[in-house]
């Protein structure tokens, strides 16, 4: 009989998965795998700062993700330089962050748990969270989900089409700052990063459809959690590094040629 | 009915100016081609009207409501969306699977539904973007150079497809076009760009007009005459309206130069 600190691991790490399937796709689709990265670096200057002002860490994460994502949308909007510009503030935000912290007196360890999480010290609270965040988050993809894929094909279709493309991109950005704020608890920022991309690009092979896409990858990251934390209590590895194993050793299996296509 | 008017268009790029006090007007059921030199802003004018360039000075006015189909220059699409055909017709507005199909049929690629888009021809990707936009049932087409990449006979037999499916519908038609003597035939109106209007008006006045021959030449001419059927009942000069769709074909005089005789009789 698993353990109930088991249990609401794999229901963290489950709700993970429902959003950051479908907004992985997305992440995969329009190249924003190292926005996701920046994002997740910035939560950690989040933490620092609620750390630092008593504020709930999901508030602060929350905040300033967000902010790192708008930042960027606005970069992005304005030319090629968005790469190098993403690149410096994802690493300052994260220097900082760090630096932050180090004023604060003992909270040094905790930090860690932030940076790589600690899936195993999930409590109820945090399930509330995170089953809420992901909710929210698939709610949003859902809603937006015509007008985001347009959009993704193709600005100049959806502009024509009425679709105004950076609000589209609001809205993804939204999403991800839901998403990382939520969950840097649980998997920490530096493997939010790898949850959004792995699983979704593993689920491109088998995929006919964008919806089939975003399903996948739902399932490969559910099979990721599940064999990481079963991994992970054999073999007394951490389990926040296995869960991305397993998703890299799915992903590998997904490259593998198929006869049949 | 005009659906779309523009005065004193003008667009910049990074601060250098693409189009200059450019005046437009297109109206219902009318067919309108920008011919133009590479770098003359034919498929900025395109963007500004539907609204897809920022800095744009100038007073552009949409009908009520209007209805674009859009078929960009080029799509794009990463190989990483995996869709469908049928998929991608559904963008952004569900559509029933007949209607799907018909459209399809109707642009040539019946059937063709359950393809990757990432398997279609260049001729069939073509077809496909227009049968998307025939789907919203527009009130105007814009095509941006839609017969890039197609061979001469899928040229002329794209225009002629444009040209039916307005007989059919009474659809507008903007498009920007590198085939000029193909496009001539089968447009109401030209209207030659390079930064600004350089001329407008029937095809046959365009193509005699001296700003015309100085943008590309005494040669084209001869090729025109020979592929242009006559839109001239009566008002040759007639420079900036259009004619009402579906009238029938006068003859130049020329052997062959109905590429697309019949098709709207």
């Amino acid at each position: 009989m698993p353990e109930d600190f088991l249990i609401r691991a794999a229901l963290a790490g489950l709700g993970l998965t429902l959003a950051t399937g479908p907004l992985g796709a997305f992440v995969v689709w329009r190249r924003m795998a190292f926005f996701g990265d920046a994002t997740a670096h910035a939560a950690i200057l989040g933490v620092a700062l609620a750390l630092a002002t008593d504020l709930p860490v999901y508030a602060g994460t929350l905040a300033v993700a967000l902010a790192m994502g708008l930042a960027v949308s606005a970069l992005a909007g304005r030319g090629q330089a968005a790469d190098s510009a993403l690149g410096v503030l994802a690493h300052s935000a994260l220097a900082l962050g760090l630096i932050a912290v180090s004023f604060l007196p003992g909270v040094r360890a905790d930090l860690s748990a932030y940076l790589f999480g600690d899936i195993l010290a999930v409590t109820g609270g945090d399930l509330v969270w995170i089953w809420a965040g992901a909710a929210l988050v698939l709610a949003l993809i859902a809603w937006r989900w015509q007008a985001l894929l347009t959009a993704t094909v193709d600005e100049a279709l959806a502009q024509a089409s009425g679709i105004d493309p950076r609000r589209e991109r609001l809205v993804l950005t939204l999403a991800l700052a839901l998403v990382v704020a939520v969950a840097v608890k649980i998997v920490g920022a530096l493997l939010i990063a790898a949850m959004l991309i792995i699983p979704a690009a593993a689920a491109r092979g088998p995929s006919r459809s964008p919806e089939a896409m975003a399903g996948f990858a739902v399932l490969f990251g559910a099979l990721s959690v599940l064999g990481g934390l079963a991994l992970s209590l054999r073999l007394d590895t951490p389990a926040g590094p296995s869960i991305v194993a397993t998703a890299a050793a799915i992903f590998a299996l997904s490259l593998l040629p198929r006869r049949a296509g | 009915m005009q659906l779309i008017t523009a005065r004193g268009l003008t667009v910049r790029h990074g601060g250098q100016v693409v189009l200059a006090g450019v005046d437009f007007t297109i109206a219902k059921g009318e067919i309108v081609t920008v011919v133009g030199p590479n770098g003359s802003g034919k498929s900025t004018l395109l963007k500004a009207l539907i609204g897809l360039e920022h800095s744009v000075e100038g007073q552009i006015t949409r009908a009520a409501g209007l209805s674009i189909g859009y078929v960009p220059q080029r799509l794009h699409m990463d190989a990483r969306i995996p869709m469908t055909v049928r998929r991608f017709l559904s963008l952004p507005r569900r559509v029933a699977d007949a209607a799907a199909e018909a459209e399809l049929a109707r642009t040539g690629v019946a059937g063709i539904g359950p393809r990757p888009m990432s398997a279609l021809s260049g001729g069939q990707f073509q077809r496909v973007l227009l049968a998307r936009a025939l789907l919203a049932r527009p009130e105007i087409l814009i095509l941006d150079e839609p017969t890039q990449g197609l061979d001469q006979p899928g040229v002329a037999a794209f225009y002629r497809l444009i040209e039916e499916v307005r007989a059919e519908t009474g659809v507008a038609v903007l498009m920007v076009s590198h085939d000029l003597h193909v496009v001539m035939s089968a447009t109401d109106r030209v209207i030659c760009l390079n930064g600004h209007v350089c001329c407008e008006g029937a095809p046959r006045v365009v193509s005699e007009a001296p700003e015309y021959r100085a943008l590309f030449g005494l040669g084209t001419g001869g090729a025109l005459a020979l592929y242009q059927h006559v839109h001239d009942h009566g008002h040759d000069h007639d420079q900036a309206t259009g004619h009402a769709p579906g009238h029938g074909h006068g003859h130049s005089g020329h052997a062959h130069h109905h590429h697309h005789e019949g098709t709207d009789a």
